[in-house]
């Protein structure tokens, strides 16, 4: 086999890390095994469940579909990155307050699906939310408290953007 | 019969509050196995057989050996120095190892195991691998299987028919000879497969030193059955410690998960190292225990001309695969419920369990009873057809009436509590069944198909372990016991801590443990701190499986509760200087009864427990806990003749489905233009939760009935080895669900709970099913198979039209 490293300068979650990563080495497993960044969860290693889905320069990809050299240079945000403060993001607050999930591993993947959704259409339609998470895949939930979640968060987020800045 | 449709009486039992679970879950936090990560740990992957039967004639891993960053090359006779046979809990020498010895029986079975310092390396690895393959010809239908000289599965079996058994259960022979009509159908119910979107995977750390192995894995009865695993390990059960995981999912794929841990352990033992095997998607659907029944039926129902349903024979070929992990628990799963929520006399269903070229069959979310509910609703549907009776009209007919529970059923199991009419009412109720019958008339005018389906079904719960051994003949033996354990403690400042012996799967045992404590101490759920334990410091716990753990962890904790309550009020009693019996607990507060002012807090309480041996009682122990296991509430051994297989399924609860949907004879697409569901589970713990529950389940159901398949080719090989062929249903697949809950409180369980994990897929695909033949009525199309894929649907219509163009 031959070796292929590379150094590379990934932004994540708003920290810049410099690696030393082999070439061939999936995005994934950079932010999981090499970051300690767990949140981010494998389900099919073939770019079809979704759990693996992060945010590219605010662009919605799918980690095990990439390969780290590839993010050389760019920001990436992860599940950990939706927080800020300790204090969960209004789409994780309107998951919980939905039960918007029920084991919990395709989770982070449909949070940064439709974070980037609102950031496009901040006042989505039942069908648009459908539409826009149909390539995540969720086993447990039937999909209905996940799309009631992200209705409830947009309505929050909406509300909130209108509130003047005391 | 008492049936309510809203309040207890209760605080916090019933009511939707946010799962405990879920922050964790939420930002990232929650420790999956594939999170666990150990100093020194290596990473393994797996070399699967590209025959679904072949001998292997040699194995050469000497390149794979002498890559960089591999540390171990197992190949099946080399792990036979340190790990025995997988567990499986059949009376036939069907023997399963984790890497296969001398031949191979299904395609992507396991065939060498590496160990590297990445998954990447030992990937490497395993193409370095030669093989020399010896291929043999390979049985992939199960009819085919059966016949005399077709090759043999297992050598050291005569026949591919693993079991062969009929039971009867009452004067079959007579209620059909007195029947009007016998409606018969073939029918054939897909394999499907669990595909929960974490694999399955351990990782296992043994120390050489001390003969221990640390397990981190997401195998979920590890209280239960983890000592017959770490037999395979060949190791002490007392030497081997299961870490309860938070598990991504199971739908019954991950109860043992034997060869996952077998791996992993090998290699762990071989190299002295922690080694973590973690499936890969095309692994586990390629070689997880997740694969569930795939049946053909000869069903036929007795009845009457006005409709009275008097008895069922039920007649199957069940395609187990390559091994025979559960034996035929599948069919005897159904059992309990065979006759469905009707009064039917007599039963006869016959079995034949057929291995073949495939990967074994074990149980998925319904473990059988789905396809029974199937199969019953189909030939109840027909019934209706052939006697001219509406769908709704001919169910009532036949329904268990609410003043006949607790309710014997021909095989000996009892059905607790229902009120199947009031719940087919509550069902029409919300669903305007006239109206849509209109627009159905409507649509058809315009060329447009539309169908109402109907099933009403039983979903049962809470086994008991009798299921797992009654088919095998003679006097009661084996696995009796299903329990389930909590502990609770109290703390010196008061603080209530809960630690459970079953871990996460899925579901809300966290959040049960907060309301059922909160109700029971007069705390507020968010106080209570819920926690588990490993094996080491485990009670028995039999875990989650057959809709169980709601009911007996409900059990457990009001009996944990009950020890730690007695206790404080003696502490209390002792205390104020009066009689325990006179004390009442309310608002985390131990009072006497009429004098309020004469109390003390449950903080009070334990810091005495713990600090004050003075203020205790005499001869009381220090300290605040109470630990108990809640055994099944209500079960009988089977006769030994098996005319009567006791009770073993008795927590019965019970559910209408009808779903519109349109059916495009073009392309075949089916679209639901509404679903309502109501589910009668007992006592509704938290509402919110089971609503989530049921809407996953069904869309798991309409999964099953239009597009979930694992497909085997002529030659075996997986033909949906990937998410892009085994296709789950999407948030554009699977409608808005109107979910409603009736309760009839069950008579023999804590808080009158019963079990509801799997009703939403036990009974969706009925209902689907007859929703698409409704809508097909005008081709005269009869469904007796599933998945009912766009494909099919064209291919039936076509030739339905070439049927009627003929003269």
């Amino acid at each position: 086999m031959q070796e292929d490293f590379k150094n590379i300068s990934l932004k994540v979650n708003g920290l810049t890390h410099r690696l030393l990563v082999e070439s061939r080495r999936l995005l994934a497993d950079v932010l999981r095994d090499d970051l300690g960044l767990t949140g981010t969860n494998l389900g099919c290693e073939h770019g079809v469940c979704g759990s693996c889905t992060v945010l590219f320069d605010g662009q919605s990809v799918r980690s095990c579909l990439m390969f780290a050299v590839q993010a050389n240079g760019h920001e990436i945000t992860t599940v950990e990155g939706l927080a800020s403060s300790g204090e969960m993001h209004p789409l994780q607050k309107a998951f919980w307050e939905e039960q918007g999930l029920q084991c919990g591993f395709c989770t982070p993947g449909f949070l940064m699906t439709a974070y980037e959704l609102l950031q496009q259409n901040p006042d989505p339609s039942e069908e648009e939310i459908r539409a826009a998470l149909s390539g995540n895949i969720c086993r447990c939930t039937g999909y209905q408290h996940i799309v009631n979640a992200v209705r409830t968060a947009a309505k929050e987020m909406v509300q909130a953007a209108s509130e003047p800045v005391a | 019969m008492t049936t309510t449709t809203s309040g207890h009486g209760h605080t916090w039992i019933g009511k939707s509050i946010r799962r405990r679970e879920d922050p964790d879950l939420l930002t990232g936090r929650a420790t999956y196995t594939n999170d666990v990560k150990l100093p020194g740990m290596l990473h393994a992957a797996v070399l699967r057989s590209p025959y679904a039967h072949a001998r292997i004639v040699s194995i050469d891993t000497s390149a794979a050996r002498a890559l960089p960053g591999v540390y171990a090359v197992l190949t099946g006779r080399e792990a036979l120095e340190v790990i025995d046979p997988v567990p499986a809990f059949c009376a036939e020498p069907v023997v399963e190892r984790a890497i296969a010895v001398e031949k191979v029986r299904y395609a992507g079975e396991a065939v060498v195991a590496v160990a590297a310092e990445s998954r990447y390396i030992a990937e490497d690895a395993l193409e370095l691998v030669q093989i020399e393959w010896e291929p043999l010809p390979p049985v992939v239908d199960a009819e085919e299987a059966m016949k005399p000289g077709a090759p043999l599965v297992h050598e050291n079996l005569s026949s591919n028919v693993v079991y062969d058994q009929t039971f009867t259960f009452g004067d079959v022979d007579g209620d059909f000879a007195r029947a009007d009509r016998i409606i018969k159908r073939r029918l054939r119910w897909p394999r499907a497969t669990a595909a929960p979107m974490e694999p399955a995977g351990a990782v296992c750390q043994y120390d050489p030193a001390s003969g221990r192995m640390e397990v981190y894995s997401n195998t979920n009865m590890l209280n239960f059955v983890a000592w017959t695993i770490a037999g395979t390990l060949r190791l002490p059960p007392h030497r081997v410690n299961f870490h309860p995981m938070y598990t991504g999912g199971s739908f019954g794929s991950k109860h043992v998960i034997g060869k996952v841990i077998a791996i992993a352990g090998a290699l762990s033992k071989v190299t002295g190292r922690p080694v973590k095997f973690m499936e890969d998607r095309i692994d586990n659907l390629a070689a997880n225990d997740s694969q569930g029944p795939d049946r053909i039926y000869d069903a036929q129902l007795a009845v009457t001309n006005d409709g009275k349903f008097l008895s069922l024979r039920l007649h199957t070929i069940d395609d187990y695969g390559a091994y025979f992990m559960f034996a035929i628990t599948g069919n005897t799963n159904m059992m309990s419920q065979i006759t469905g929520p009707y009064t039917i006399n007599s039963v006869e269903t016959g079995i034949k369990a057929v291995l073949t070229n495939k990967n074994q069959q074990t149980v998925f979310r319904g473990a059988g009873s789905d396809v029974g509910n199937w199969v019953l609703e189909r030939l109840v549907d027909e019934a209706a057809e052939e006697l001219g009776i509406d769908r709704r009209e001919i169910r009532r007919r036949n329904f268990i009436q609410p003043d006949q529970f607790p309710y014997r059923m021909p095989t000996g199991n009892h059905y607790d509590s229902g009120n199947y009419p009031a719940v087919l009412n509550m069902a029409l109720e919300k669903f305007d069944w006239d109206a849509w019958r209109e627009e159905q008339e409507r649509a058809r005018q315009q060329g447009r198909y539309i169908g109402i389906g109907l099933a009403t079904c039983q979903q049962r719960s809470t086994y008991s372990a009798t299921e797992f051994w009654f088919h095998n003949p003679g006097p009661a033996t084996g696995l009796t016991t299903s329990p389930e354990s909590v502990r609770i403690g109290i703390g010196p400042t008061g603080g209530i801590t809960v630690t459970m012996f079953s871990p996460f799967w899925g579901n809300s045992p966290e959040t049960l443990a907060a309301q059922v404590v909160a109700e029971e101490f007069g705390v507020d759920p968010t106080d209570v701190s819920v926690t588990y334990d490993s094996t080491y410091h485990g009670l028995p716990s039999a875990g989650p499986g057959g809709s169980r753990m709601t009911v007996m962890l409900s059990g457990a904790l009001r009996g944990a509760a009950a020890k730690v309550k007695e206790k404080m009020f003696k502490i209390a009693a002792h205390a104020l200087e009066a009689s325990p019996d006179d004390l009442e607990l309310s608002e985390g507060r131990v009072s006497v009864k009429g004098v309020p002012g004469k109390s003390l807090t449950i903080a009070d309480i334990g810091m005495k427990a713990y600090w004050f041996k003075f203020d205790l009682p005499k001869d009381m122990e220090s300290g605040l806990e109470g630990s108990f296991t809640y055994d099944h509430p209500f079960t009988t051994p089977p006769q030994d003749d098996r005319k009567d297989l006791g009770v073993f399924y008795p927590i019965m609860g019970h559910a209408v489905h009808i779903p519109v949907v349109e059916v495009d004879i073009k392309t075949g697409k089916v679209t639901f233009l509404k679903f309502v569901a109501v589910h009668d589970v007992g006592t509704v713990m938290n509402p919110r939760s089971l609503q989530g529950q049921i809407q996953g389940g069904i869309a798991q159901g309409i999964g099953l009935a239009l597009y979930e398949e694992v497909k085997y080719g002529p030659d075996g090989q997986n033909l949906t080895s990937t998410f892009n062929d085994y296709l789950l249903p999407t948030s554009t697949e699977v409608p808005a669900i109107e979910v409603y809950h009736h309760e009839t409180p069950s008579p023999f369980t804590a808080y009158g709970v019963k079990g509801g994990g799997e009703g939403g897929r036990m009974v969706a695909p009925a209902a689907v099913t007859s929703a698409v033949e409704d809508a097909l009525k005008p081709f005269g199309i009869k469904i007796d198979e599933m998945p009912m894929t766009p494909e099919k649907i064209v291919q039936w219509v076509a030739q339905a039209q070439t049927r009627t163009a003929q003269p």
